[in-house]
């Protein structure tokens, strides 16, 4: 279960993010903003090889002491960022992998919809619960 | 208790290294001592092994040997490891002692010198009694030694002061002082080092003995002590694997030792400090893997061992500095030639270390808020009685205790209390910005732009806290940009938060109005309260008052702020302030635009500009200027097109005017009549000015360059045209923001012409001609265009060729020539009334053929008013026309002979025949005026040749052909090419009048073989035959040659022909003369009959065969079939 999880615009500016818990949103964001490092390189370095058949699915960006960051870019460069508890242990590859891939699903129903335009930030209430499944529970 | 109480000792960062003691050497006066000393120790490279060596005087107290243990049994360990123990090891006692002395195997007093060198040995052997410290002797000689086994004297005397000092003979040395002393010496050294490392050995050995002895139960820190003297041993012996292994099981019992508050730092500390070195030894066998995994375990098993709560900061110190020392370790073995990667390089371990930094002083803020009347505790009880404590991590106060309670309360208390107290005076914010910028240093070498800003951010922060308001402005001032250009508004306004309370305590006004601009505007995610409270602080400092202070300020700094603040009040001048808010996102929103990319320089030039608030509440502004590139130029239209008060200029100015309103977008506009002189000019608009305050109060320019726009505008207006919204209908008064673009430049262009251009001709033009082209110049206008004037002719920027070969002519009775322009300027033409109509006729010759374009251009004045204004404008119209140029008339040239035969050579003195065909390839008629033969002085007419196309009408299509008899004076030798001459057609366009000028083209002839024949030949004969009817055939043979000619002779018979005459003769030819042979044909057949073949060869010329000159003589004559009498009776009867 994650603890932030943001969508990021291919210009890298960011669509959507939510955090909990929320009293810390800032550190999250910083969290995922530097993140983005990372993912530009990952992107960059798979670009040259093959743009076609590239993997989604980032990976673990990076540890930190306290959280680990997954990454996930569309091919459109619209970034997903994850972000989970170093200490949940129990958290597999796989769960993040089929995260992202609800995560993804998710965003191309918000991108479908006609009255949302492109590159604004993200306002939908499905799309809101789904990430709110995917986020541990504040208790 | 120093400040660096968290440093690593530095014994156990170094690497250790074999220590070698020298006794006997006087460096300070005796110079061979001196070079034997520097050869020891000065420039030692890699290569050599790794000793360290000092030099210690003979008598010289080492550390005393404690008697040795015989049992264990009631033995209690006091703690880990003893603080002096490494340094000891490193510094103290030597593994090798070497005694140095001056003696040569032929001494003269060899007996007294080994007593005294004995003697010598002997002391040092008493000073380290006890010690496993092995003892040498190094014998320095001023001669070269024998080679071994030849000098029976030294092998001899040798084995005695062995004996004598009671030395084996591997520890005996010779050390000659020659010239290879620096070769001796590495030798020597060699040999040291296997000493030292049977010294460490054995150590190794004596304290693994010591194992048996012990018990899990009471002993358990010994069993950590004695793994970490093995492997400190081990690195001394430079057994670096092993080591390794050593310290490895040294870690894993540090973990197994019983854990509580009193041992908890000693045992952090030797965890700490074995961590180190296990690390460091995996960097140094290139296994950096093993040392990150090593340092995360080293990281999961202390970071929950907090130890007492009350000094909870010194846990995150600890902490902080086991992410330091890892990343020192890192960022060394990088410098090594380890490579590192973006996800893992040591700035995370710096910017951990930071973290923990940043907690530790916050802890310490809250654990060490002491009232003022606390005082640091007498007796001190950090003070220990030697200044140092006995072991690694204990309190001052207890040491050596190790049980789990603290055996005195009240010093406990006194104890922590006094680390509280020290803690205070920490510079922590130092310590985190060092760290931080350490972390910052390497982010950037491993391409991390965005976590480089963060921690920027953050020193930032820090440099805040630590109320050092200028260095943090600065950085935060540096990083705000990235995070505006990337849109992250969140973390903008955070940052523009801090930056906003920095220039308030600074008292900073146009930062402070800066910043307040950009968070009370549309990139701030503020709640709508914290936006109005900045607002009406930012009215507040516009009408010169003191703002209130930002939340979070500490009471103190607040005070001196008001202070400060109130100082810039009363401070004359400095009160106005340009802000460039382009590259910000301020609260009021710009956009300039003309209302058109380009206007007429007769009609007004409009232009119109937006403005939009943010904020939530209105503002009032004071002034709004906008200006134009060219102002200097519009220095007297200034007054009317850049408002310097704005209410002037407006069009239904009102005091309204000057107020935005939230979220409404105001629209001004102005209008200006563009000078003639900027026609074909753009005009930019530089900048718009919009001025808020008074100038009694604080006035701020908002300065925005070119035409508007401010950091997110771009981005905002890509999205607004991608936007369903941008489709939907909206009324005409409401100004949707989002669809305003900006127009920042317009050109002033001239008044659309009221004039027609027409032209006549009659394409193509003919080469060589002199093209009519006839121009109607009618004004359309209304008043009188004066100065008209017509440029005419080639238009510039085509081929360089073209130029050469047009020229342009408005006389057309005369050919033009070189002489004449491709292009006519400024053909004066007059003023022209309304409705007048002039026409020009414009001759154009093509001296090649091709497409060329032609321009025309007329250009004239004409006054108007414009918004009551006069001007002269001046208009032109361009007309241009394609007018390909073709040739008028094909000319073929042919030689035939006499008998219309093709001729490829000429005979000299033979007649032939010049054919001319003149073909039409015009499109309209042309009329052949006359033409002419010039021939060349190496022909010559047969008669007086005549044209015989004078006159002549040529259609499209149509061929008018000419000849003319030549013939060739005879030439010098045989054979030469001669030239004939030139052939001249004059003509002109049917079409046009009679007295247009004749076009000559001149045709040159072609060259042609001329050739000297020796006999020429002719017959003469009827034209016809008639059957069975004689007829006469007179061949005549002319001798052209100054020499007798042989001729042969001879006819063939033939099956059409009955002839008489000599049928075969030779005979002889006069030079010059001629000789007549008479035959007489009988035709026997009707119809076209070959003659009988005449074969003539010469016997002075080989060359000239029969067959040359029979081309001269007819080769058949037609026969007419034999009269019918009867026929021609019947005929006649009837």
């Amino acid at each position: 279960m994650a603890v932030c999880i943001a969508v990021i615009a291919k210009e890298n500016y960011p669509l959507y993010i939510r955090s909990v818990p929320v009293q810390n949103e800032l550190k999250f964001h910083y969290t995922v903003h530097t993140s983005l490092d990372v993912v530009e390189e990952k992107i960059s370095a798979v670009g040259k090889a093959m743009a076609d058949q590239r993997e989604l699915y980032l990976g673990l960006l990076y540890p930190t002491e306290d959280y680990k960051v997954y990454g996930y870019v569309t091919n459109s460069k619209v970034k997903f960022v994850i972000v989970a508890d170093s200490s949940n242990t129990s958290l597999r590859d796989n769960e993040i992998r089929s995260m992202f891939r609800k995560l993804h699903n998710s965003f191309t129903d918000v991108m479908c919809n006609p009255f949302y335009n492109p590159g604004d930030t993200i306002q939908s209430k499905a799309f809101d619960s789904m990430v709110s499944a995917m986020m541990v529970q504040a208790s | 208790m120093s400040p660096t109480q968290w440093d690593l000792p530095p014994e156990l960062c170094c690497r250790p290294m074999a220590f070698v003691a020298l006794t006997g050497l006087d460096v300070t006066y005796n110079a061979i001592h001196r070079a034997i000393w520097d050869a020891f120790c000065a420039n030692r490279r890699a290569d050599r092994v790794p000793i360290s060596f000092k030099v210690l005087p003979g008598d010289h107290e080492y550390p005393k040997c404690r008697t040795k243990r015989t049992s264990y049994e009631w033995y209690i360990p006091k703690g880990i490891l003893k603080t002096g123990w490494m340094n000891k090891h490193l510094n103290l006692v030597p593994a090798l002692l070497v005694l140095f002395y001056e003696l040569d195997w032929d001494d003269a007093v060899w007996k007294e010198k080994q007593s005294e060198c004995a003697t010598k040995v002997e002391i040092v052997r008493t000073s380290l009694q006890g010690r496993n410290t092995k003892v040498a002797v190094v014998l320095i000689q001023k001669k070269t030694p024998l080679p071994p086994g030849e000098d029976l004297v030294a092998s001899e005397r040798a084995a005695s002061l062995c004996n004598a000092c009671d030395l084996s003979g591997k520890s005996l040395f010779v050390l000659p002082h020659t010239d290879h002393l620096v070769g001796y010496i590495i030798r020597l050294e060699n040999a040291f080092y296997e000493h030292a490392q049977t010294y460490y050995y054995t150590e190794i050995r004596r304290v693994k003995s010591h194992k048996e002895f012990l018990n899990k139960t009471t002993h358990q820190l010994l069993f950590v002590r004695h793994q970490f003297k093995i492997a400190f041993f081990s690195e001394l012996k430079q057994d670096t694997q092993n080591s390794l292994k050593y310290y490895r099981t040294a870690y894993s019992l540090v973990h197994e030792l019983r854990t509580h508050e009193t041992n908890m730092l000693e045992i952090k500390t030797m965890a700490g400090f074995i961590n180190y070195k296990i690390c460091r030894l995996c960097f140094q066998h290139n296994t950096p893997l093993d040392a990150i995994a090593q340092f995360r375990k080293h990281i999961d098993l202390c970071k929950k061992k907090i130890g007492s709560a009350e000094l909870a900061f010194e846990h995150t110190a600890w902490m902080s500095k086991q992410f330091q020392s890892f990343g020192d370790l890192f960022d060394e073995a990088i410098k090594l030639g380890l490579t590192a990667i973006q996800t893992q390089n040591p700035g995370f371990y710096y910017q951990q270390a930071a973290y923990y930094a940043q907690e530790r002083k916050q802890q310490a803020t809250h654990l060490c808020a002491h009232e003022a009347s606390v005082s640091y505790p007498t007796p001190d009880h950090l003070e220990t009685p030697s200044g140092a404590l006995d072991f690694y991590g204990q309190r001052a106060w207890r040491q050596g205790h190790q049980s789990i309670d603290p055996p005195h309360m009240e010093k406990e208390k006194g104890g922590i209390l006094a680390l509280q107290m020290k803690e205070k005076d920490v510079p922590h914010s130092e310590l985190i910005i060092a760290l931080l910028s350490n972390a910052v240093a390497q982010f950037k070498k491993y391409k991390c732009p965005r976590m480089k800003s963060h921690l920027m951010v953050q020193m930032g922060e820090e440099y805040n806290h630590a109320k050092d308001y200028t260095k943090a402005l600065k950085l935060l001032d540096y990083v705000m940009c990235d995070y505006r250009t990337e849109r992250w508004w969140s973390l903008l306004t955070s940052i523009l938060s801090t930056a906003l309370r920095c220039s308030y305590l600074m008292a900073h006004v146009k930062d402070y109005i800066s910043y307040s601009m950009e968070l009370v505007g549309r990139a701030s995610t503020l709640r709508e309260e914290q936006k109005s409270r900045i607002e009406k602080n930012l009215i507040k400092v516009l009408m010169n008052e003191v703002p209130e202070a930002e939340p979070d300020c500490d009471q103190a700094s607040a005070k001196a702020a008001q202070a400060l603040w109130s100082d810039r009040m009363s401070l004359a001048g400095s009160n106005e302030f340009t802000i460039e808010v382009q590259d910000y996102v301020p609260f009021v929103q710009c956009k300039a635009k003309f209302l058109s990319p380009s206007f007429h320089v007769d009609d007004p030039v409009q232009l119109h500009v937006y403005l939009r608030a943010d904020c939530p509440h209105p503002v009032r502004f004071s002034k709004l200027c906008v200006s134009l590139s060219n102002q200097v130029q519009y220095n007297q239209l200034c007054v009317v097109e850049e408002p310097c008060k704005s209410q002037d200029i407006l069009e239904a100015s009102s005091q309204e005017n000057m107020c935005l309103v939230p979220g409404k977008t105001r629209i001004y506009s102005f209008k200006f009549v563009a000078k003639t002189e900027d026609v074909g000019k753009k005009i930019e608009i530089t900048a718009v000015d919009l001025m808020l305050g008074s100038d009694n109060g604080r006035c701020v320019f908002l300065n925005w360059r070119g035409g508007g726009g401010d950091a997110a505008s771009s981005h905002e207006a890509l999205l607004a045209a991608r936007s369903f919204k941008s489709r939907g209908r909206v009324p005409e008064q409401h100004v949707e923001w989002d669809t305003v673009s900006i127009q920042a430049s317009t050109m002033i262009i001239s008044r659309i012409p009221k004039i027609s251009v027409q032209l006549s001709h009659e394409p193509p033009a003919l080469n060589n001609e002199m093209y009519r082209i006839t121009v109607s110049i009618q004004s359309n206008e209304e008043t009188v265009t004066k100065d008209v004037k017509l440029t005419a002719g080639l238009k510039p920027g085509q081929d360089a060729n073209l130029t050469q070969s047009t020229h342009v002519t408005l006389n057309g009775l005369e050919m033009c020539d070189e002489s004449h322009p491709a292009l006519l300027p400024d053909i004066a033409i007059g003023d022209l009334q309304p409705g007048e109509k002039v026409e020009k006729c414009l001759y154009v010759r093509c001296v090649t053929t091709g497409a060329r374009i032609f321009l025309f251009h007329v250009a004239y004045a004409l006054s108007t008013k414009v918004e009551g204004k006069d001007i002269t404008c001046r208009c032109h119209k361009d007309e241009t026309v394609t007018i390909e140029t073709v040739v008028p008339f094909e000319v073929a040239v042919k030689f035939v002979s006499t008998k219309f035969e093709h001729l490829d050579r000429v005979y000299v003195d033979i007649p032939f025949l010049l054919m001319t065909d003149i073909l039409s390839a015009s499109p309209w008629p042309l009329h052949l005026v006359t033409s002419q033969l010039q021939l060349a002085p190496t022909m010559a007419a047969m008669d007086q040749p005549q044209s015989q196309v004078e006159q002549v009408v040529l259609q499209t299509g149509e061929c008018a052909s000419e000849c003319f008899s030549l013939q060739c004076p005879p030439v010098l030798n045989g054979t030469s090419s001669v030239a004939s001459g030139q052939y001249l057609i004059s003509w002109k366009r049917k079409s046009w009048c009679a007295d247009a000028p004749v076009v000559t083209t001149v045709a040159t002839l072609p060259h042609v073989m001329v050739e000297t024949i020796p006999l020429y030949v002719h017959a003469e004969l009827p034209s016809f035959g008639r059957v069975r009817e004689s007829m006469p055939v007179r061949y005549h043979i002319q001798n052209r040659t100054g020499l007798v000619q042989d001729v042969e002779m001879s006819v063939e018979p033939s099956d059409a022909f009955m002839f008489s005459g000599l049928k075969q003769v030779r005979l002889r030819i006069l030079p010059g003369a001629e000789q007549e042979m008479l035959y007489n044909f009988y035709p026997l057949m009707a119809g076209y009959q070959n003659l009988p073949q005449l074969n003539i060869s010469l016997l002075r010329f080989p060359a000239v065969s029969g067959q040359l000159l029979r081309r001269f003589l007819p080769s058949r004559i037609f026969v007419k079939p034999q009269g019918r009498q009867a026929e021609d009776a019947s005929i006649a009867a009837a």
